[in-house]
């Protein structure tokens, strides 16, 4: 109950999929007991925008953009032990399947496309952060400190990963934790 | 002194104006942000949902053979991957020209109404409960799924278990919790055994009670705070949804049903294997996200709103009894005007996780899911369109493939994209009401986040699907000389011309 001894958590999705995110909340009604050692920083379930000093950071999804960019070394700047957790994350998943394609001839062929051309345009808005030609795994870009693999990994490795972790042991995902979809 | 003349999409003049951004929106699924335009007054002159993601699915799954695409195309979203796996499965079994058996189809809709308990769960109890409960300005700190475990632990428990129930559905029928693999193109790859079947009908019952309680939930907010919920970021549109032959509510399969916004019908039960005659996208600068409309009214005013507000507003009825019960009352209680309340969604999604929860009650006692005639095909097609109503609204896909079963054509259109100006509509209602002139506040920024969230948008999905059908792809070189020009027949086939 005594505040200042919760780890502080900071987690985000960057060219994902929010699965990693899902399987976290798979941990289900273990929830609440987790609840009594961390405390959430920037999630995608807190109205927290930008990663304070925290003790862990979590990141599923690569890298497909500028702004995935800028993200990731706030996260890395932050926090103390920082984890690639997902197959994106780790190799870049199923978005890098783009990483073999023309990305200027793709955006044109998908935003060109109306009958007569009278609204087809590749969107440019400079709100619209520049996509990067190919998408990166994290470590690509920073040092990760922890990979959980999976596609995505299930809550009972998440949870397992994390009791190790709060209890100042190295994670150990043993057989039957570890998956490689 | 107000800008509600205008429609707040684009600035005549933006070049002096301050820009203030909600990024990224939080309690949602995706990545998406928010900008506004305000002058020295604090006016609003332009606000805008941005999509800021470019992946492109359409894109890398064409050359890949199309069994892949159920559990590929999943992928897109970690929320609902049920939907697109579902969805493909639907479209390729067009391709292996099959009618699935009934043991197929009932496990299919099996795992699909577990989706919508558990997406539903998750939107209403996880990200939407903080506001409604505790109000839409309260404290950010405690503005999360944490702040509700600790101020209303009964109310929180119950979200995190009808989650996992539905959870427990989608692993029993998908063999795996996000991202399965249980539907195959021509049916499904396993059965429910009797012991899946009793393991799930052993707290079915529980789930049902904590689903009629979280109607009863919504249904309060609703009676409490009235005005705020029947008029925050209304706005009247045309609707679209997927309907049963007989009208019924159907989450899997049926026929297009679409409306004007008052309520008169533009096209029922339209088959949508051809969907392109009935819906057109369109693009704007300043999001990677489309913007579809209704092919017969054009892009201006052809927009219109997907959802669970839209499917129990515009059923007939919905097939289970005590959802219908609640539907009725719904109807009732807003007299009429209950299409257009933006925040109904919430009391709508509630009734349709009522829904899914008795109809997940039922088929458990279906025999046929116990059935071995897994799989079936017949003459081969070279292509196929799946459509089912996703949790958060009607969700298209459409492959082409060639005579070496490699996919040469894909296009999705997601729930959240048709909803892509809807929204947009539902932050400029809320512009003009609460922030024009007036000082920012976290509060009152979190107004349009509201907003937003009662579309319980899966920005994820949006920024993955790459748009519509196209008419005509012309293929520019550098200097914009057009080198291909490829068009779609008139019996959805393309050829280069």
């Amino acid at each position: 109950m005594n505040d200042k001894k919760k780890l502080r958590l900071a987690t985000t999705s960057l060219a994902g999929c929010f699965g990693c995110h899902m399987s976290f909340l798979d941990i289900d009604e273990r929830l609440f007991p987790l609840l009594d050692l961390i405390e959430f920083d920037r999630t995608p379930l807190t109205d927290i925008k930008h990663c304070g000093p925290c003790d862990i950071g979590l990141i599923e999804g690569g890298i497909c953009n500028a702004e995935n960019v800028h993200v990731l070394r706030e996260f890395r700047k932050n926090c103390k032990i920082l984890i690639a957790i997902g197959a994106c994350a780790v190799t870049g998943g199923l978005p890098a399947q783009r990483n073999h394609l023309d990305l200027g001839s793709c955006l044109t062929e998908v935003y060109l496309t109306e009958p007569g051309l009278a609204h087809g345009h590749i969107p440019n808005d400079p709100e619209l952060p520049l996509p990067l030609d190919k998408v990166h795994p994290l470590h690509e870009v920073v040092k990760i400190d922890y990979f959980i693999p999976g596609c995505p990994p299930s809550g009972d490795a998440i949870w397992k990963f994390f009791t190790d972790l709060i209890a100042g042991k190295t994670p150990q995902l043993g057989h039957g934790l570890i998956q490689y979809d | 002194m107000t800008d509600s003349g205008e429609n707040l999409e684009t600035a005549s003049h933006p070049e002096n104006l301050r820009r203030v951004a909600i990024d990224p929106v939080s309690r949602v699924e995706g990545h998406g942000k928010v900008t506004l335009l305000l002058d020295e007054n604090d006016h609003v002159h332009q606000a805008r949902l941005h999509i800021v993601e470019f992946r492109g699915f359409e894109k890398f799954v064409q050359g890949r053979p199309y069994w892949e695409a159920p559990v590929m195309v999943q992928r897109l979203c970690g929320i609902c991957p049920v939907s697109h796996h579902i969805a493909a499965s639907k479209a390729t079994d067009m391709i292996v020209g099959a009618k699935i058996t009934p043991t197929a189809e009932k496990v299919r809709r099996l795992m699909h109404y577990g989706q919508i308990l558990q997406s539903h769960a998750l939107h209403f109890f996880h990200l939407s409960a903080p506001d409604l409960l505790f109000g839409f300005d309260s404290d950010v700190a405690k503005r999360n799924i944490v702040g509700v475990a600790a101020a209303y632990p009964e109310i929180a428990k119950q979200g995190v278990l009808l989650r996992k129930y539905g959870q427990e559905v989608i692993r029993i029928t998908a063999g795996k919790r996000i991202h399965g693999t249980g539907s195959v193109p021509g049916g499904v790859n396993k059965h429910v055994s009797i012991e899946e079947r009793d393991y799930l009908l052993r707290d079915i019952g529980q789930m049902i009670d904590w689903s009629r309680g979280a109607v009863g939930m919504a249904r309060q907010l609703f009676e409490k705070n009235l005005d705020l919920y029947n008029n925050f970021a209304r706005f009247d549109t045309h609707t679209l949804s997927m309907v049963r032959g007989d009208g019924a509510l159907d989450l899997y399969h049926g026929g297009l049903r679409a409306r004007d916004m008052n309520g008169n019908a533009l096209f029922d039960h339209f088959d949508y294997q051809r969907y392109w005659d009935v819906i057109f996208e369109d693009v704007k600068p300043w999001s990677y996200m489309k913007f579809p409309f209704l092919r017969a009214l054009g892009p201006e005013a052809g927009w219109y709103r997907v959802g669970p507000l839209t499917r129990v507003t515009q059923c007939d009825f919905i097939p289970t009894p005590l959802a219908e019960e609640q539907r009725r009352e719904f109807l009732a209680f807003c007299g009429g005007r209950a299409a257009g309340a933006t925040l109904g969604a919430h009391w709508a999604r509630m009734i349709e996780m009522l829904h899914a929860a008795e109809v997940i009650q039922a088929l458990l006692h279906d025999p046929d899911l116990q059935g071995n005639d897994l799989v079936s095909k017949g003459e081969r097609q070279e292509r196929g369109v799946g459509v089912i109503e996703a949790p958060r609204g009607t969700l298209i896909h459409h492959y082409k493939v060639d005579e070496n079963d490699q996919i040469v054509r894909c296009n999705l259109i997601v729930s959240t994209t048709h909803n892509n100006q809807a929204m947009n509509e539902a932050i400029r209602q809320v512009v003009k009401k609460y922030i024009n002139g007036r000082k920012l506040t976290e509060g009152l920024l979190n107004h349009i986040e509201v907003a937003i969230r009662a579309f319980d948008p899966c920005l994820s999905c949006a920024t993955h699907a790459l748009g519509k059908m196209p008419l005509q792809v012309e293929l520019l070189d550098a200097s914009l000389a057009r080198i291909d020009l490829l068009s779609r027949a008139a019996d959805g086939t393309f050829c280069s011309v």
